[in-house]
């Protein structure tokens, strides 16, 4: 099947056109990256400076890959839920448009705000830390191997969110539905990521190349194992033929 | 077997494939019937209208010849290809649908909703062709306004912008006035008929019977299964005795003997106070002959007029007969 890259483009220049103008998605979309900003910056003043080096160990710089779990799902679960609510789901169904194009368009809207927010966010958190807190604290927190790990597995993580999000608004009528349907789906891939960050689970190289790994396959099968979900049919009669 | 009108036969061409051709269609869901065997050919250039109460399966039609939900069986061309999963990408392309409800993005403006849906056809020289069709719904000086800044009717004008964006084949209009005020509605009617002048093939689904009337050159009834399909006037032959409506200045002394003896007239019937309904088969005979017999008998004339029957009566008559099968 040849893909379109003008229909891809389209379906991302639209959405992000409707995300901007859509004040519960802004919303929804700053609430989780400011929680796990403001969370590690407390953390980060509130250290006195005889102790700063105790925060080595801890990576909190992984424990913000909370945010490119959380901040697509939100995202993700508007793509087809927020599109049959609204009523504009069956006038784009009607066009040429292949669902392969039309859900790798909708995860590629949702993966560009995400991750431009996520890095956004460590950005500010590496700048305030430099910047403002003990002397200490910056060589305790801001380790060479957890800023890659976090630099590649944002994409990685977000994926899978938006994967995970298409799928859960495939098949619901309701936009809040979907969302919280998406939140829930993402509580596991957080849960590993804190346990990775506060020491439960230790992060070693072989757990980041493994995890990686299935993360890497997991995105780019997401696209295939939610195609065949996208049901042209029931989404609009709401009914299987 | 109906016949085409002269404009239809035109726009058509001689030998030319039909635009729509159903032939058995039936679509199920579950243990509902949406409609069955529903066959019928719709010319190329021919504006078809779909009429039918609420539940009669005029939008799943609409929607299983649009590839947006499959048939349970039977078989269909749309624009000249079949009616097959294969061929959805391609018919999609040939044909345009406009759905009851605009589904606009309410926070795009006009031009940015109609520059999307152009992407999506992959419309060569986007923008003219936006242009063009703002322009056929005299909506170019609010290209910039937000969708949900609209009254229904002008978001029903984008609707018919964004399905004029790909030069369809077939275009599909799903109730396109319902909801509307008189006065849009009637504007929607002058889009329509643009669009029949330009030979666009139209197949129009809709309650208002006036509006099948004035538009459609041939119309089917459709409740669940196919109850009648032809032209207007077809319609009103197949299922009403053609009739004259006699009104004279005073109650005739011998009716019976001044319209009796005539052999154009097949029987009549008083109407009212000073007026005589009179069956016949021809009426353009018939008149000439009954205006002497009433003249010679010194009757007082008012008029004589054909009796016409509107596709309403017709649409009653199909309906009603209906429930009275049913009721048996």
């Amino acid at each position: 099947m040849r893909m379109s890259t003008r229909r891809v483009r389209a379906i991302v220049r639209k959405e992000l056109r409707e995300y901007r103008r859509h004040r519960s998605v802004v919303v929804a979309t700053a609430i989780f990256p400011l929680i796990f900003l403001i969370q590690p910056l407390f953390v980060v003043f509130r250290v006195p400076s005889a102790t700063a080096a105790t925060l080595g160990q801890w990576h909190l710089l992984l424990y913000m890959l909370a945010i490119p779990v959380l901040t697509p799902t939100m995202l993700a679960a508007y793509a087809v839920a927020g599109e049959r609510q609204q009523g504009s789901l069956e006038p784009v169904l009607t066009t040429p448009i292949p669902r392969e194009e039309f859900l790798l368009g909708k995860a590629l809207a949702a993966l560009v705000p995400s991750v431009a927010i996520a890095y956004g966010v460590y950005a500010v958190f590496l700048a305030c830390v430099v910047l403002f807190a003990q002397p200490a604290v910056a060589p305790a927190v801001l380790r060479p191997s957890d800023v890659v790990a976090q630099v590649l597995f944002t994409p990685l993580l977000a994926g899978w969110s938006i994967w995970v999000g298409i799928a859960i608004s495939a098949r619901s009528s309701d936009v809040r539905v979907a969302q919280q349907l998406s939140l829930l789906a993402s509580v596991p891939l957080v849960l590993v990521t804190s346990f990775i960050a506060f020491d439960v689970i230790a992060p070693t190289l072989g757990l980041a190349v493994g995890f990686g790994a299935v993360l890497l396959i997991a995105d780019a099968m997401g696209w295939r194992i939610v195609a065949p979900m996208f049901d042209r049919e029931r989404l609009i009669t709401g009914t299987r033929g | 077997m109906t016949t085409y009108p002269e404009r239809v036969l035109a726009a058509a061409g001689s030998g030319g494939a039909p635009a729509l051709s159903v032939s058995h269609l039936a679509k199920r869901f579950g243990d509902r019937l949406a409609f069955d065997d529903v066959s019928f050919d719709v010319a190329r250039g021919e504006v078809f209208g779909f009429l039918g109460p609420n539940g009669a399966g005029k939008t799943t039609t609409v929607r299983t010849l649009g590839t947006l939900i499959a048939p349970t069986s039977g078989s269909a061309t749309v624009a000249g290809l079949p009616l097959t999963p294969e061929n959805a990408l391609e018919i999609r392309r040939r044909i345009a649908i406009m759905p009851e409800s605009p589904g606009l993005y309410l926070r795009l403006s006009v031009r940015e909703n109609l520059e999307f849906f152009a992407d999506l056809y992959e419309a060569p020289d986007p923008t003219e062709r936006v242009g063009r069709a703002l322009r056929a719904v005299n909506l170019a000086d609010r290209a910039h306004d937000a969708c949900g800044t609209l009254s229904k009717g002008l978001r029903q004008r984008v609707a018919l912008a964004r399905a004029l964006l790909s030069d369809p084949e077939v275009l599909f209009l799903d109730e396109p006035t319902v909801g509307l005020d008189p006065v849009v509605a009637r504007e929607v009617h002058e889009l329509i008929l643009g669009l029949r002048e330009r030979g666009v093939t139209i197949f129009l689904t809709t309650h208002r019977l006036e509006e099948a009337e004035r538009l459609c050159d041939r119309v089917a009834i459709l409740n669940t299964t196919l109850r009648s399909i032809g032209r207007p006037d077809e319609l009103r032959d197949q299922l009403f005795t053609k009739a004259l409506s006699v009104r004279t200045v005073a109650l005739l002394d011998e009716p019976d003997r001044v319209f009796g003896g005539l052999p154009a007239v097949d029987g009549w019937r008083p109407d009212g106070s000073a007026g005589y309904v009179l069956t016949v088969s021809d009426p353009e005979v018939a008149a000439p002959a009954v205006t002497r017999a009433l003249v010679a008998a010194g009757a007082d004339v008012l008029s004589i007029t054909e009796s016409r029957h509107s596709l309403e009566d017709v649409y009653l008559e199909l309906i009603d007969e209906e429930k009275e099968t049913a009721s048996r």
